[in-house]
């Protein structure tokens, strides 16, 4: 599996499971589904950049960060979004989102395959005996 | 009468032994080192001008016998072309019948573990078992691997020397020749039973990974793999160095190993070492989820 394809399925895993525990929020469990279908998208994105960042450059730090940002980055754009009472969710929902992001720059860095990289392995030369 | 003093009688002994190498190209420059076969010298090579190691067969051991040993040891060596394996430039025959071979000069020091984390004494050791490893896939053994046979270059090469006793798998070897060093030599070898094998070369490195990693009680894992590899039975070893290394590098990188079987506990607590940053990282999110659970607005 390639890492962009790792970073979508996973994305959208851990998306929508960030997406369900908003549950834990009464405020906003009548708003479950949108909340979770809006998680597991956002995932899903920061899965394709985290991903796509894997196949660029090689370090699981540089990955961790990359993920971080944009988890971020695209969490605020969700926050920033007032909910349906009018509140801003932006610290039960930026940190989680953060974090999801570091969690797939992580995955995309260690599992997946790289770029340009063969599926079987190449040749089997024979070695005489001396 | 005048009798000759103990200096002069040494220094007469000394240049009766040195070889007479004016037929070749090369030019001696003083003696490195001196095995039971041969006497290893500084040489420079007159037609490249770059200093080379000349192997000279002693001449308390010369003999027929003796000079097909120290050719088929070049031979062997120059087929064995690998970074951990010092190349031979060139070979032939004294006029006073010794036979010679040329290799690279190679300066540096002998293995030894001070100073080193047990990281670096792994990745040491993997590096040592590559050029074994390389020979076992052509069918030679080396059969005398230790420490002193290990030399670490200038620029952190590691080379396997001394390939003086190696044998091919497929010959018979000599009934009752006892080839090696006490210590880092397999019970079959101690016994002469001298048919090479592969597993004799496990054995020594394992003697060898042990030696490493004397000053510090290495974890269950890496205990069994040296277990493992110096078991009395040969059939109970790792086939090769190859088998060996993989087994020792599985560890380095955090991964089971074949030797070792662990349990739940050993297993959870290698995977949560080897996944640290994964581990803080679902933490944070356990923690600040809960904390966003208790504080957070209703």
């Amino acid at each position: 599996m390639n890492k962009v394809l790792l970073g979508v399925l996973l994305g959208a895993a851990l998306g929508a499971v960030d997406g369900l525990t908003a549950w834990l929020t009464p405020a906003v469990r009548p708003y479950m589904i949108g909340i979770v279908i809006g998680s597991t998208f956002k995932g899903i994105i920061a899965g394709v950049a985290a991903g796509w960042f894997a196949r660029k450059v090689q370090s699981v730090p540089a990955g961790i960060a990359f993920g971080f940002v944009v988890g971020l980055l695209l969490a605020y754009g969700v926050a920033a979004m007032p909910s349906e009472t009018g509140e801003h969710y932006y610290f039960e929902i930026m940190l989680p989102g953060s974090i999801v992001g570091a969690i797939l720059g992580w995955a995309t860095q260690r599992y997946g395959r790289p770029a340009n990289m063969p599926r079987v392995a190449a040749t089997t030369v024979a070695l005489p005996p001396v | 009468m005048n009798w000759l003093s103990d200096a002069t009688l040494d220094h007469l002994r000394l240049v009766a032994d040195q070889p007479d190498v004016s037929s070749t190209r090369y030019e001696l420059i003083r003696e490195i080192a001196r095995g039971g076969m041969g006497v290893v010298y500084e040489a420079e090579d007159r037609e490249l001008q770059r200093r080379v190691a000349l192997k000279v067969l002693a001449t308390e051991v010369a003999g027929p016998e003796a000079v097909e040993r120290l050719r088929n040891e070049a031979r062997t060596i120059a087929r064995l072309e690998h970074p951990g394996i010092v190349p031979v430039h060139d070979a032939g025959i004294l006029p006073d019948g010794r036979a010679w071979y040329a290799m690279k000069l190679v300066r540096g020091e002998t293995l030894r573990a001070e100073g080193r984390s047990r990281t670096e004494l792994l990745r040491l050791f993997l590096r040592i078992c590559e050029p074994v490893a390389f020979a076992h896939a052509h069918g030679v053994v080396h059969r005398d691997l230790k420490p002193e046979n290990v030399m670490i270059g200038s620029f952190g090469e590691v080379l396997v020397m001394d390939w003086g006793v190696a044998a091919s798998v497929q010959g018979r070897g000599e009934e009752g020749l006892v080839v090696g060093t006490p210590g880092f030599m397999a019970p079959e070898q101690e016994r002469g039973d001298s048919a090479p094998d592969t597993r004799a070369d496990v054995f020594a490195l394992g003697a060898m990974l042990r030696l490493l990693l004397h000053n510090e009680r290495p974890p269950k894992p890496l205990r069994a793999i040296i277990g493992k590899a110096m078991s009395a039975s040969p059939a109970d070893r790792y086939r090769d160095a190859q088998d060996l290394a993989g087994d020792v590098a599985r560890y380095a990188d955090g991964l089971p190993v074949t030797a070792y079987r662990e349990n739940l506990l050993e297993r959870s607590g290698r995977w949560i070492s080897r996944n640290r940053a994964l581990v803080a990282m679902v933490l944070t999110y356990l923690v600040m989820r809960v904390l966003v659970f208790l504080f957070g607005r209703t």
